[in-house]
């Protein structure tokens, strides 16, 4: 096996050891460290949810910014994205589809809000509108 | 050595920079393109969050997730997806350094959890239906299907390719086909999971908490 070639890494490969073996330990512990970040966060989320002892507007935000953290901690952990030169196309695809998704997410909830805000019927109204 | 080694003995020259380096091994094409699918799919799975958002108070009188959703099932589906995550993480590992029984052990695992995690699913959507919540009765109830439902399409599908890739596995050995097509796997499978953590967050734990 050849020792420092600077090729390209493929998503879901750790990084290529400069030794000769794939160092199984190390695999075994990252993905150990992962799964344990993400019970963690996994068990907050649910805690937020059921718990009265934060502030309510607030939880949604606070569930949404553990989901993201855990899909964080599954891309780094479990599919073995990083910031070295080797991923570079991996990131710079997985920086266009977060692009696209944030696009399409936010996009659609912002112009619905907008025409739901602009379309005010009261509700009675609307049933009889929805019925023909 | 193994066929791992012979893809990378291609690679020319140490110190050429990966610009100048040639063409990449097909590991890499193979992977990166999958990668490509992935994150298109995930574009898919994202118009149906938005579609979801958008309807979730588009009850038209029937039942809210409120009263539909079960926190214990979710809770335990999440359980379930995050340890098949794991184990096939740990399957990649296995195959990786070529040991059979570890690879059969954490797959059989893999896929034992991935099928209680659709029998839950599976159960769930039926005792919804039984109370009148079919996808029909409201755009909340359609989209809550349309979202949740698809990935579950996605494990079913997830659950048949890893039964193939075990036969090949039996039959045609650790080659280096097989070893690209084990890689696509277990990026399919960990992409399932970060699909189901953003599903369990927006579906039911914000479903519960209005």
């Amino acid at each position: 096996m050849t020792t420092t070639t600077r090729s390209d890494r493929a998503p879901g490969d750790a990084a290529p050891s400069p030794e000769v073996q794939p160092t199984a330990p190390a695999g075994v512990l990252i993905y150990t460290i992962g799964l344990l970040l993400a019970v963690v966060l996994t068990a907050t989320s649910f805690w937020v949810a059921n718990t009265s002892l934060l502030w309510g507007p607030g939880v949604p935000l606070g569930l949404a910014v553990l989901a993201i953290a855990q899909m964080g901690v599954h891309l780094v952990f479990f599919l073995h994205i990083t910031t070295g030169p080797d991923s570079t196309n991996n990131v710079l695809a997985l920086a266009f589809g977060v692009l696209i998704v944030a696009l399409v997410i936010a996009g659609s909830l912002w112009i619905m809000a907008n025409l739901n805000a602009n379309m005010t019927m009261s509700p009675g109204l609307m049933d009889l509108h929805m019925q023909r | 050595m193994n066929a791992a080694a012979t893809v990378d003995e291609l690679q020319p020259d140490a110190l050429v920079p990966a610009g100048e380096a040639g063409p990449a091994s097909k590991r890499i094409v193979v992977a990166y393109g999958f990668w490509i699918f992935l994150l298109s799919d995930i574009v898919m799975f994202a118009a149906l969050f938005a579609a979801y958002a958008v309807l979730k108070s588009g009850t038209a009188g029937g039942p809210a997730g409120a009263q539909l959703f079960n926190q214990v099932t979710a809770a335990i589906e999440t359980a379930c997806l995050l340890v098949s995550s794991y184990t096939c993480g740990l399957m990649s590992l296995a195959i990786r350094s070529q040991r059979r029984p570890a690879t059969y052990f954490f797959a059989a695992i893999t896929f034992v959890l991935g099928v209680a995690f659709l029998a839950l699913e599976l159960r769930e959507f039926a005792s919804m239906i039984a109370e009148g919540a079919t996808p029909q009765r409201s755009a909340f109830l359609s989209a809550f299907f349309a979202l949740v439902g698809c990935h579950g399409l996605h494990v079913g599908v997830g659950l048949i390719w890893l039964i193939v890739m075990m036969a090949q596995v039996a039959f045609m050995g650790f080659r280096a086909s097989v070893q690209r097509r084990l890689l696509c796997f277990s990026l399919f499978w960990h992409a399932l999971d970060i699909i189901w953590v953003g599903l369990f967050t927006v579906v039911y734990l914000m479903g519960i908490i209005q």
